[in-house]
């Protein structure tokens, strides 16, 4: 019954978004108030109705109701509750519902909090908002319906994929989703704004929060899937440059261009046509990737179930949003009002600049992700591309705008002296050079002298971050106390400017320090034996059998030491999974936040007497996350400025009298 | 003048739209057809630097062998490994495998960290091999008869399923055929 409940209600989400997405574009066009107005009560109600039936397929799975399909083939009765709640979204069928219950979520949001909107533009945005629902929700009911039934129902079901059983990997998916479809507010209020055939700067002051929180939530999405790639997947690697990675990594690159860009909107009235158009690309580049990954197209791990069906659904959907979208900005945008002048060496060229590099990036990882398939389709043979091509093209990108991340702040709006901003980021170079200093003596003259290059970007990031931002409250120039009175002033923008500007020189450490300098043992080793990995001495004690929920475990006890002192004591497993047949690696890693000691047990040897152990001692990695968690929190900091709140009653610090008085 | 610049967005994405359209019906999976039931491509690889024994054509006759191109680069190779392994140690089945623009060493210290099942490898660094094959990305698995003659093309990480199915019949039919 319940299924059936959430069936229903996915079917009245549907109506609802077709009315959503038609009545407010009629009313904004023709001026008629009312209709406009359907706008919101519209919005709220698909949210509702979407989490209805979100709600029903969790409790299909919670109490493993094995007449529903997709529980079966999901889930099992053994499984942890955790991986029954996430194993919800951990399917093709259950992810596209969470994607649509982030979807309304948001159009809701606009709904609820666009209070300072201008009517018309709300309307179209929730109305545009609407029209993306229908698509997916017309998706999920033709082709990936989750609440078919089986008759009769077997006993027990067939378990989720072992590796995603992991409490990492059960919270990447909703980040990743809230940051695909967080852009989906961008694309509509491009949209809409294309409609309108309007964009001034406070249509960018609108835009910029919402594709803040969506940069933000899918840079904690992209950082959690790398994170449990380095500990679930047992070699200690923490990027692969796979295809599904690259589907989440091009939204990424589109979308920090777009927050940088929607700033010149914003502050300087320019560069209008082309922020709408990143709007939109971003985006698209958010529903490729869910068309990448879910027809087969490419091969990857971390395919989904494939289903041409499926596929074509999607090119479609892609086809109307981007196709439509392209068209209406090819129509409407030459008639935009361009803004104001700047030189090319300017804050706004140096954002100009940012916007070219970061453009040259995502088209690189686009370029070596569909190359295959382009060459196929062409016949011109078949290829395959490797972490070699995008080595050798993203990086060469990437030096360029580190280096220009850092000077960019300095320079002033429209016409900026570039030698003025240089001079003053001696101190930022004078510590660059000491961290080289630094690095090189540490490692000797090891590793490739591209490493020395990362950690000159890393510091070069950091510490030019923070000098930006000790010039901004002239620190050592005036006293103390008003230089913190200056900080704690500062818009909150700035202070995420610089948190994410800064922590981005850590992430450049911890990539370049693992990369570089990691120590990699892999030994044959039977229980009493000794292996050293820089400078640890680590002892295989013992090994037994855990039996787990729904596997079966070899754990190996592991004493670290380094000169003698004990270190830390890891208990690696290789854990069975009888249900799918599969094994996974459950690595034990013991971290000093400076380094990482990894220790992975793999197979037993062919005699039976010993076993493969793979030791790994990774320096700088935990910093790749902590980087990212900073960016992360930088783009928060941002969001929580007053400027994006205008129009929300201020509070007075005089309280206003307590009784109006009688008239 | 102006215009078609704004247009120009829209136009590559047609032909990204169309691309991707045409790509379904190549669909990576699937072999083309032209090089089933046909002998294996005249090829002749060297051997992993301190191995004695590479790959060529004349090694694929007389036993039903299944081939697998394979990277230390490529994970789905090493989800793929443990059912490889099975299928060498305990179903008895002839592997061999080429190694796809791999360097030697991390080639050999993938097997050693991952196990070897391989009773040879050739080593394709240029890929050149591969291309003949027909392979178009890692990692890809034949099965080829004791003529020497292209049986079966999987894509993509074998699974249990595709083993148990589809692999283990037609290797029991084509030891029984000749």
């Amino acid at each position: 019954m319940i299924p059936e409940l959430g069936h229903y209600a996915l079917v009245l989400a549907l109506f609802v978004a077709l009315v959503q997405s038609g009545v407010p574009l009629v009313g904004a066009a023709t001026g008629n108030a009312a209709w406009m107005g359907v706008a919101r009560p519209a919005a709220i109600a698909q949210l509702l109705l979407v989490l209805v039936a979100y709600g029903a397929l969790t409790w299909a799975h919670v109490v493993s109701d094995f007449s529903v399909s997709n529980v079966v083939a999901n889930s099992h009765s053994l499984k942890p509750m955790l991986y029954k709640v996430s194993g919800v979204w951990g399917n093709h069928e259950g992810s596209m519902m969470l994607w649509v219950v982030m979807l309304t979520a948001f159009g809701a949001a606009v709904a609820l909090f666009g209070r300072n909107l201008p009517p018309t533009l709300k309307a179209r945005v929730i109305a545009v908002q609407g029209m993306i629902g229908v698509g997916f929700l017309l998706f999920i009911l033709v082709t990936s319906n989750p609440f078919i039934r089986v008759i009769p129902a077997p006993l027990d079901g067939n378990d989720l994929n072992p590796l995603l059983q992991d409490p990492g990997l059960a919270f990447h998916p909703p980040f990743l989703y809230a940051g695909y479809v967080g852009f989906s507010m961008a694309f509509s209020f491009a949209v809409a704004a294309l409609i309108e055939g309007r964009v001034d700067p406070a249509w960018a002051r609108w835009v910029r929060p919402w594709t803040l929180a969506a940069w933000s939530t899918l840079t904690a999405g992209i950082a959690l899937g790398s994170w449990w790639a380095y500990y679930e997947l047992g070699w200690g690697g923490w990027w692969y440059w796979d295809p599904v990675e690259n589907a989440s990594f091009m939204p990424w690159l589109a979308g920090t261009a777009l927050l940088h860009s929607a700033i010149v909107v914003e502050k300087r009235d320019a560069l209008k046509t082309w922020t709408i158009l990143l709007a939109i690309l971003t985006f698209s580049l958010s529903l490729m990737g869910t068309f990448l990954v879910r027809s087969g197209i490419l091969t990857s791990v971390h395919a989904f179930a494939v289903d041409p069906a499926r596929g074509v659904f999607i090119l479609v959907l892609l086809g109307i949003a981007t196709g439509g979208s392209l068209l209406l900005y090819s129509l409407r945008a030459p008639t935009l009002k361009a803004g104001g002048l700047f030189a090319p060496i300017s804050r706004e060229g140096s954002l100009v600049l940012n916007n070219l590099l970061l453009s040259t990036a995502t088209a690189t990882v686009f370029i070596g992700t569909l190359y295959p398939l382009f060459l196929d389709v062409l016949n011109l043979g078949k290829v395959s591309v490797g972490p070699p091509f995008f080595n050798a093209t993203f990086i060469p990108v990437a030096i360029p705008m580190i280096i220009a991340m850092v000077v960019g702040p300095f320079l002033a709006w429209k016409r900026a002296d570039l030698t003025g901003a240089l001079t003053r980021l001696w101190s930022a170079a004078v510590a660059t050079t000491v961290c080289v200093a630094i690095a090189a003596y540490i490692t000797n003259g090891g590793g490739p002298l591209l490493a020395l290059v990362g950690v000159a970007l890393a510091a070069w990031a950091f510490f030019g971050s923070l000098a930006e931002f000790a010039e901004r409250i002239r620190l050592f120039r005036v006293p103390l106390k008003d230089s913190w009175n200056r900080a704690v002033n500062l818009p909150r923008s700035a202070w995420g400017m610089t948190i994410a500007h800064a922590f981005m020189g850590i992430a450049i450490a911890g990539m370049t320090g693992t990369s570089a300098w990691q120590s990699e043992v892999i030994e044959a080793m039977k229980p009493g034996q000794t292996a050293t990995v820089a400078g640890y001495s680590i002892s295989f004690d013992s090994i037994g059998v855990r039996q787990g929920p729904n596997f079966t475990a070899d754990e190996g006890v592991f004493t670290v030491t380094k000169d003698g002192k004990h270190i830390a004591t890891l208990t690696p497993e290789r854990r069975s999974y009888p249900v799918t047949r599969m094994t996974t690696t459950e690595a034990a890693i013991h971290t000093t936040w400076l380094s990482d000691v990894y220790v992975a047990l793999g197979d037993p040897t062919q005699n039976g007497t010993a076993w493969i152990v793979r030791l790994y001692h990774h320096p700088l990695v935990p910093w790749i996350w902590i980087g990212a968690m900073g960016m992360m929190a930088g783009g928060l900091v941002s969001l929580t400025d007053r400027r994006f709140r205008i129009g929300v009653p201020e509070r007075r610090r005089t309280p206003k009298p307590a009784m109006q008085p009688a008239e | 003048m102006r215009r078609l610049i704004f247009l120009l967005p829209l136009l590559l994405f047609v032909g990204v739209g169309v691309a991707f359209f045409l790509g379904f019906e190549r669909d990576p999976r699937n072999i083309p057809s032209a090089l089933i039931d046909k002998p294996v491509p005249a090829f002749d690889l060297p051997p992993l630097p301190g191995r004695k024994e590479g790959l060529s054509n004349a090694t694929l006759k007389g036993d039903v062998t299944l081939v697998n191109v394979f990277a230390s680069w490529c994970i789905p190779c090493k989800v793929e490994h443990p059912v490889i392994t099975r299928l060498a140690r305990e179903q008895g089945v002839t592997v061999r495998a080429i190694n796809h623009k791999d360097k030697a060493e991390d080639a050999l210290a993938w097997l050693q960290r991952n196990g070897d099942p391989y009773a040879s490898i050739g080593a394709d660094l240029d890929g050149r091999a591969s291309i003949d094959w027909g392979v178009y990305g890692v990692p890809e698995t034949f099965l080829v008869d004791r003529q020497g003659r292209i049986r079966f093309k999987h894509v993509g990480p074998l699974t249990p399923q595709v083993v148990e199915e589809q692999i283990l019949p037609l290797v029991k039919q084509l030891r029984a055929a000749s």
